[in-house]
């Protein structure tokens, strides 16, 4: 088979040419098939499906395989979507999953978790022409669950695997920025090591995204696959704590990518947040996903409630109420101070909630929580807004209505309204320059900090982003202390 | 997995472990915590690092059973493990001389307070320690704390050993024959709270190490948070040590029931 990849190989010149454009684009978007909502909200089983091969063949068939492909720059990774599309349009899915495999290290989490909407899908030549664009995500977790099913095939296909350098390059944090570098430079031939605070790997896809939305063993596939390469993964130890900058450089650490991420939940500071029964989002889903709160034979517990409350429009706070819904809550409420249309959470996990029958309280903000006298929160008043002039963000700032304060009864509380940089790094590495937010300062092109052999990149950087902008910064700070550590050779 | 080298019960509810962990032995200060678990379905709960042996390799955790956890870790023997030990987390304690510390420990709360005990001491100051327990069984550590102590007091509230009645009597005894330039006060909230009110009204600087619940320890969770002056801490990473005039004792206590 033909594994040149190019717009102008032979066989998608011939693909290109086998259909009318006419008839590609009247051909409808293809729906994701998904769990009925009564059903899921009784387990944790994954909401969508996944394609059929016959549904992302005929989705393939869209994509017009643009001469200047507008879809690949709405991508932070730059993964070549026309033609891993084009692969699983002639049948070849194994290619199609390799081919995103160039410029992604996790495919699979990336098709699942993604704000395509606002991303690749956003950039789609099928927005001009008023029409659905096509379904990228939907058929990039198509292609690397085909992989993951079907690897002994994919196997023989991949490459072999690199000459190794012998040298040693440290990770902090394996959650997605960590991998993602991790992959790049285990591919390059480095010895890479990945230190994991946490007792399991994987960071906020292990402990903050639900198993509705983002299964373990996929995770753990994409982590296996790491391993097979040859990366080290070794749990239970906080670099800064457990082991310093200097004890990495004494382990003969050359490189040090730092991708501890977004480690400190925001609170409002508003009267009651102390109370029991409210919690931050971390808290919440961290004992559920990591800890498995609720299930038998797990020890953590997890308060639960049949009115909860959570506070924010994010997807954490997308998932936070959607796990409450089954965790028992009869009523659960997202409250959010901005508009529907504000909100920054992906389209899809709105929608999902909405079918599982959550309630969403916009323009309404917590003024404070009422206690019981053991201290249980009871209620929370709640103050109505209207939108008025855009701010800062360009989004238009909530304004309180006066007089408009209601009390609206709740036994559990999750606050979902942001996280700050984890401190542990900045306050262990002293010459280490942050900014004023808490974030590691780097340059924006090769993710290197004022340290010559620390790199960083994800939340710890960004403060509070998606899964693949951070495994966007992975890629680079590879790319770059790869250069580097060549030239020094 | 962290192997248990040597296990020796202070009392029914009491053990103390000796645990392999060589890394977090040559990093550790005065101070500083763990996260434990234990068994695979194990909670992720907190413990004071009572001492350490670098050469060993090895740091010893004093355990009260209270609860499922808890009572899963008193429970092993010598040979076996703990699922996992992470640290050292927290903030060390400060340590300089200042003259004459009086260290307060109240039941397992004399555990954390020995390194800080012998780290004062072996700065220079005059240690002044009061043992506090409900009852004489409940004592721990008397002869360590005795080595780096001019002065060791012990107080039960039965009387079955040393003299009857609470810290706060301690505290007020020796605040009235010398000059006591700092206090430590560490054990269950109710005490340090009690603790804090006596050095309060004597004018004594006071700390004290809070054990609250935690998750993850490392500040990503913040079910440790605490008022301190009115504004929120985080126990795992701003403390665990805090000015004792100035924690919201009430709100801990109330806190620390969350799971009741």
């Amino acid at each position: 088979m033909n594994k040149d990849n190019t717009r102008e190989a032979a066989w998608r010149v011939e693909l290109r040419n086998s259909l009318p454009t006419k008839e590609r684009t009247s051909i409808p978007r293809v729906v994701m098939p998904q769990l009925d909502a009564a059903y899921r909200v009784t387990c944790n089983d994954e909401v969508n499906q996944g394609l059929s091969a016959e549904q992302a063949v005929g989705e393939s068939r869209r994509c017009l395989d643009c001469p200047d492909p507008q879809c690949m720059q709405g991508c932070p990774v730059a993964v070549n979507i026309p033609g891993f599309i084009k692969n699983i349009e002639r049948g070849e899915f194994a290619l199609a999953a390799l081919t995103i495999k160039e410029t992604s290290a996790l495919p699979a989490v990336c098709g699942r978790v993604c704000p395509q909407e606002k991303q690749c899908e956003s950039r789609c030549i099928y927005n001009k022409m008023k029409k659905p664009p096509v379904a990228i995500g939907n058929l990039e977790r198509f292609a690397a669950d085909y992989e993951r099913e079907f690897s002994s095939q994919c196997l023989e296909m991949s490459a072999d695997k690199p000459l190794r350098n012998g040298i040693k390059v440290a990770v902090v944090g394996s959650g997605p920025a960590g991998l993602s570098f991790a992959g790049d430079m285990a591919k390059r031939g480095y010895d890479v090591t990945v230190f994991e605070a946490l007792h399991e790997i994987g960071g906020v896809l292990i402990y903050g995204i639900p198993e509705f939305r983002l299964p373990n063993r996929i995770v753990e596939a994409e982590i296996d696959s790491l391993r097979s390469i040859g990366v080290e993964f070794v749990k239970d130890c906080i670099i800064g704590k457990t082991l310093s900058y200097d004890d990495l450089h004494a382990m003969g650490f050359k490189g040090i990518f730092v991708a501890s991420g977004a480690g400190l939940p925001r609170f409002m500071g508003i009267p009651g947040e102390n109370f029991i029964g409210v919690m931050s989002s971390n808290e919440y889903l961290t004992r559920i996903n990591l800890m498995g709160a609720g299930q038998p034979g797990e020890d953590t517990p997890v308060l639960t409630g049949k009115r909860v409350a959570v506070i924010g429009g994010g997807n954490t706070a997308m998932d936070s109420v959607r796990t409450a819904r089954r965790h028992g809550a009869e009523t659960a409420m997202i409250v959010y101070r901005r508009s529907e249309a504000e909100m920054p959470a992906r389209v899809e996990e709105v929608e999902h909630a909405k079918e599982e029958g959550v309630i969403f309280m916009t323009l309404h903000n917590p003024l404070e929580y009422l206690a019981d006298d053991k201290g249980h929160v009871r209620a929370m008043k709640v103050q109505r807004m209207e939108l008025g002039e855009p701010d800062e963000s360009g989004r238009r700032s909530p304004v309180p209505v006066e007089g408009a304060i209601e009390e609206i009864p709740v036994d559990v509380v999750i606050v979902s309204v942001g996280v700050s940089p984890n401190p542990l790094i900045p306050n262990a590495i002293s010459q280490l320059e942050i900014s004023r937010r808490g974030t590691i300062v780097v340059n924006d092109e090769t993710m290197c900090s004022n340290l010559p052999d620390l790199y960083a990149g994800g939340d710890i950087v960004r403060g509070g982003a998606t899964v693949i902008l951070a495994m966007g910064d992975g890629r680079r700070a590879a790319e770059a202390m790869n250069k580097k550590l060549e030239a020094n050779e | 997995m962290n192997k248990i080298i040597s296990k020796e019960h202070f009392s029914d509810h009491v053990v103390k472990l000796v645990v392999e962990a060589p890394l977090i032995a040559k990093a550790r200060r005065a101070g500083h915590f763990v996260i434990v678990r234990t068994g695979e379905g194990g909670e992720r709960i907190p413990l004071t690092i009572s001492d350490a042996d670098t050469v060993a390799g090895t740091i010893t955790l004093v355990v009260q059973e209270v609860g499922v956890s808890t009572r899963k870790i008193c429970a092993l023997e010598p040979g076996e493990y703990l699922t996992d030990v992470v640290g050292p987390l927290g903030q060390a304690t400060h340590i300089e001389r200042v003259g004459t510390v009086l260290c307060c420990g109240g039941g397992v709360g004399v555990a954390p307070l020995l390194p800080i005990a012998k780290a004062m001491k072996e700065a220079g100051n005059r240690v002044i320690s009061i043992l506090a327990a409900r009852t004489k069984d409940l004592i721990i550590l008397r002869d360590e704390m005795a080595r780096w102590s001019d002065e060791v007091i012990i107080i039960t509230d039965d009387g079955s050993d040393g003299r009857k009645g609470l810290v706060t009597a301690g505290i007020e005894e020796v605040a009235a024959r010398e000059h006591i330039d700092l206090a430590v006060a560490i054990g269950p909230a109710v005490m340090m709270k009690f603790a804090a009110k006596t050095t309060a009204a004597l004018g004594i600087p006071t700390m004290c190490s809070l054990n609250t619940i935690m998750v993850d320890g490392t500040g990503m969770c913040g079910a440790c948070r605490v008022t301190v002056d009115g504004k929120t801490k985080f126990v795992c990473i701003d403390g665990p040590e805090f000015d004792a005039h100035k924690v919201d004792f009430d709100e801990m206590i109330m806190r620390l029931k969350s799971y009741n």
